[in-house]
């Protein structure tokens, strides 16, 4: 029983990877960078939680949808303003800027919120539920359920509907998809709004399963949800939400039953020896092109 | 009545000039070809006049309207369709995906019309499900053509639509261009394929290191000594 609770937390940490996952997947698929400002996103989704909920006394619903409207805008704005322009440079320049722009975000929030952690206010008043030896969680369990339900809708988003289409177009073949009638600007825009507002949910469901939020707490889950989405196959959806999962799943139990210490490097172990194997990810496919 | 017009274009790689003052026109129901070798920038004339690439001169207008600043996506819905070189499908859309891509802007029209096209193409229904990069050489070209066509071209530019393909199949290619031509729609055909091209052409430009070297009728051109040396093989 203990393993499976341990089992059960280390899903709901993955799906918040998965998450975050989704938002480098999608952004690589279709703008062909990776956009390492991603992770910093995350912290200012809890930010503006914690804003809104303690200085301005929002009830928590109110909040979750400010920040993830702020996480949209900031998203879209770092898009036009810092990558759009550099579309045709080299993938190292845009690369470097991303850096750059992680550094910003990170530097702004220091010297609005200053370097110290703060408590996140308690957004999710879920109990722990007992079923005869096994504890789950109140917080885990609304997670991996929210972020369950947010998985297949994306998931239709992008299968079915026409701009989900549209982005898959614009992923492929750029010049192809303006030839159709695709307006390939606003997909892009369309396309950094959602992996930010994944980013600001993930933010809030970061800040309540560890309580503390500092300028540089989303570069951790940042980097470990850009190893997901490796460890998936960048570029593809399914493979984000399959390695966010197993990322989770393999850190908590490493924590759990090897060392807490260790548990990183575990991780990222991981991730070299599937590399090792199969250099697309676990999902990745290199289509084979009949001529 | 004139559709397109293109007025001493110039268009530039970085340093490289590719285009230089080119000017043509494409009248309403005609088939017109551009031939010329490898480079000589006929691809880059069709990039150009779709909105894929700028001119830094002079004016392109289609319909009557200047369309040398217009976005390429909005074009499509104006009536200008273009089947790039190489087919550019998508290759991990499913066939039925690639053709709904081609209405992204036709709205309501776009299911009948990809009955229309599954009817002129069978071959494309039986496959609907498929991803598009398992079709073969000539499927995918079909679906291209088809692709464009959903959008209810005024003009459909050709890129090459021959290229990498068995005889046969070029040759069915061209007998789909007659057809799309005898049912109404204007067509601005680039090829390398000269002798095909020429045949079915009402007029041809043969465009030489980015230059306009020769215009004239399609007959007249076949029958030229300097075109039947340089592309017709003798």
């Amino acid at each position: 029983m203990d393993f499976l609770s341990n089992l059960i937390s280390g899903l709901s940490l993955g799906s918040i990877y998965a998450l975050i996952a989704l938002g480098y997947t999608m952004v690589y698929g279709i703008a062909k960078m990776l956009n390492f400002a991603h992770g910093d996103i995350i912290m200012v989704g809890a930010f503006a939680v914690i804003v809104c909920i303690n200085t301005c006394g929002l009830p928590v619903w109110l909040a979750a949808v400010v920040s993830i409207l702020c996480c949209i805008v900031l998203g879209v704005l770092i898009e036009r303003i810092a990558y759009k322009p550099l579309r045709r440079s080299a993938p190292l320049t845009v690369l470097i800027t991303a850096i750059g722009v992680s550094y910003l975000l990170q530097s702004v929030a220091q010297l609005v919120f200053g370097s110290e952690m703060h408590s996140f206010p308690k957004v999710i008043s879920m109990p722990t539920i007992q079923i005869g030896e096994l504890t789950i969680k109140g917080n885990a369990l609304v997670t991996l359920v929210v972020s369950a339900v947010i998985m297949v809708v994306l998931t239709l988003f992008i299968g079915k509907t026409r701009m989900g289409k549209a982005m898959r177009a614009v992923s492929e073949d750029k010049d192809a998809a303006e030839l159709m009638g695709i307006n390939v600007n606003k997909t892009i825009s369309v396309t950094f709004a959602i992996g930010s507002a994944l980013a600001a949910v993930a933010g809030i469901f970061y800040g309540s399963t560890y309580g503390f939020i500092g300028p540089y707490t989303g570069s951790m889950p940042g980097i470990k949800a850009f190893v997901a989405a490796v460890f998936g196959g960048i570029g593809s959806i399914p493979g984000a939400m399959l390695g966010g999962l197993a990322l989770g799943i393999i850190e908590n139990l490493s924590k759990a039953y090897i060392s807490t210490e260790l548990s990183d490097a575990i991780v990222f172990g991981v991730l070299i020896i599937v590399l090792l194997f199969k250099p697309t990810g676990l999902l990745g496919k290199k289509i084979k092109e009949k001529v | 009545m004139q559709m397109l017009n293109v007025e001493n274009i110039n268009v530039y790689y970085g340093q490289i000039h590719a285009v230089k003052d080119v000017s043509f026109e494409v009248n309403e129901g005609e088939i017109v070809c551009l031939i010329g070798s490898n480079g000589a920038g006929k691809s880059t004339v069709l990039k150009t006049v779709s909105g894929l690439l700028r001119s830094r001169t002079g004016c392109i207008s289609f319909m009557g309207r200047d369309i040398s600043k217009t976005e390429a996506f909005r074009l499509v819905s104006a009536g200008l369709a273009h089947v790039p070189e190489g087919r550019r499908i998508f290759l991990q859309m499913t066939v039925e995906e690639n053709l709904q891509m081609g209405g992204y802007t036709a709205g309501k029209e776009t299911d009948a019309r990809i009955r229309d096209v599954y009817e002129r193409f069978p071959r494309l229904k039986e496959r609907r499900n498929q991803i598009g990069g398992t079709l073969s050489g000539g499927e995918q070209q079909m679906l291209a053509i088809g692709r464009a066509l959903i959008s209810a071209p005024k003009l459909l530019m050709l890129d090459e639509p021959s290229m990498g393909l068995a005889p046969i199949l070029v040759s069915q290619i061209f007998e789909i261009i007659k057809e799309l031509h005898a049912a109404g729609t204007t067509i601005l055909l680039v090829e390398q394929n000269a002798e095909m091209a020429l045949k079915i052409a009402d007029r041809a430009y043969v465009l030489e290191s980015g230059r306009i070297a020769l215009s004239g009728s399609g007959a007249d051109l076949a029958r030229s000594d300097a075109i039947k040396k340089a592309y017709l093989g003798g």
